[in-house]
């Protein structure tokens, strides 16, 4: 499987004090560590564990995610914005990779 | 009095045999995509069985609904981005990636998908979306054809026929022996087979609508492959699909690519004239 490539969808822009919509999906197999090859032998488990959104390093959205939850897990939530500024969002892999993106919001 | 009540029970019985079929009626619902009007319902073509024909999106529950009607959403747009990495790769012996003769594929490729399959002169038998790509990768790229199903193999599938997104189906029986063919798919349609003794007609033209166990039976109509399955959490081709179909009513499946699968992609592509190709397509 390819490197997991993050997606992120939010506005670029919005008025002070506004509920805005952010949509997340990341690209992963989400391997549930219940399933065995034709060998018989099971499948180790490599999920995505732990979801965080973050503004200007103060703490919007988390989530601990366990094995049922499918393959390419998509997070949709909503957000008060009250400045201009920055989300970072990062997904923990379970062998320890962190996949992160960023992206700006305009106040207007 | 006992025949009051009999006739109360044949109300029942009546009641419920009407209520039924409309419970498991296609929902009532518009798909559109990016702005862009998906035709999910439309007059049958002439020789159908059908006044209407219906795309499977119709036959889902509302939340997988959404999830086609939302890009951003559609897990299946993963495949076609790296599609579109695929299509910007040099491959093979030549030197040569699909962009370095097709260039941008959102103008090259619009409409292309729609009109598969088609008829291949050299080979004499019809070509898909996936056999033109393998043909192109060994007369023009000098790389090998691909393996069925494998990842790059979807993935640009699924990009060349996005890039037909919304636009009707079509198949122009007229050319070289697509007729012939096309008779060869009704029959391979209609004919039962597997323990089960079951044709493509008795669950999707018969059935349509009802459950088989937890399944709802679409129209099985093609118009969105390779489609996103939950089931599978991952993508599906026409001819997996196809493939397991048969497997489910518990016969010998034939090949990929086959010239009964072949015939078949040809007829069933023909039941969908004038849906909109709906690449990808996201179904349970």
């Amino acid at each position: 499987m390819a490197t997991p490539k993050p997606r992120v969808k939010l506005p670029k822009s919005a008025a002070a004090g506004e509920v805005i919509t952010i949509k997340t999906l990341i690209s992963h197999e989400m391997e549930s560590g219940q399933r065995k090859d034709k060998d018989g032998n099971t499948i180790p488990r490599k999920i995505i564990n732990k979801f965080t959104c973050e503004f200007n390093g103060a703490p919007v959205f988390s989530c601990d995610i366990d094995p049922a939850v499918s393959a390419n897990p998509y997070f949709e939530f909503n957000a008060k914005v009250n400045e201009a500024g920055t989300f970072k969002f990062t997904w923990v892999d379970d062998d320890g990779s962190v996949y992160s993106d960023e992206q700006k919001i305009d106040v207007k | 009095m006992r025949k009051k009540f009999a006739a109360m029970a044949a109300g029942v019985i009546l009641a419920s045999a009407v209520a039924l079929p409309v419970l498991a009626d296609p929902v009532d619902d518009t798909l559109s995509i990016d702005g862009v009007d998906i035709t999910t319902r439309t007059k049958a073509t002439e020789g159908l069985p059908f006044e209407e024909i219906y795309s499977g999106w119709l036959f889902r529950e509302a939340e997988t609904r959404a999830t086609e009607a939302d890009p951003f959403a559609n897990p299946g747009m993963l495949a076609v981005e790296r599609g579109e990495e695929i299509w910007n790769t040099i491959d093979g012996s030549k030197g040569q990636s699909c962009a370095s003769c097709h260039n941008d594929a959102a103008e090259t490729m619009k409409g292309i998908a729609a009109d598969y399959p088609k008829w291949d002169a050299d080979a004499k038998r019809p070509i898909n979306i996936e056999l033109q790509i393998d043909k192109c990768r060994v007369e023009n790229m000098g790389a090998e054809a691909y393996k069925f199903d494998s990842e790059q193999q979807i993935a640009l599938t699924s990009y060349i026929k996005h890039q037909s997104l919304g636009m009707p189906v079509s198949v122009d029986l007229s050319k070289g022996e697509l007729q012939s063919w096309w008779d060869k798919g009704k029959e391979a349609y209609y004919t039962r087979t597997g323990q089960l003794n079951f044709s493509c007609a008795s669950c999707h033209e018969t059935a349509m609508g009802k459950h088989i166990r937890a399944d709802h039976l679409s129209q099985g109509q093609i118009n969105g492959f390779p489609t996103y399955r939950f089931q599978q959490a991952a993508m599906v081709s026409l001819h997996s699909r196809f493939r397991g179909c048969t497997r489910d009513t518990r016969a010998e499946m034939p090949a990929a690519f086959s010239d009964q699968l072949m015939a078949l992609e040809l007829y069933v592509t023909w039941r969908g004239t004038g849906l909109s190709v709906e690449t990808p397509a996201v179904r349970h």
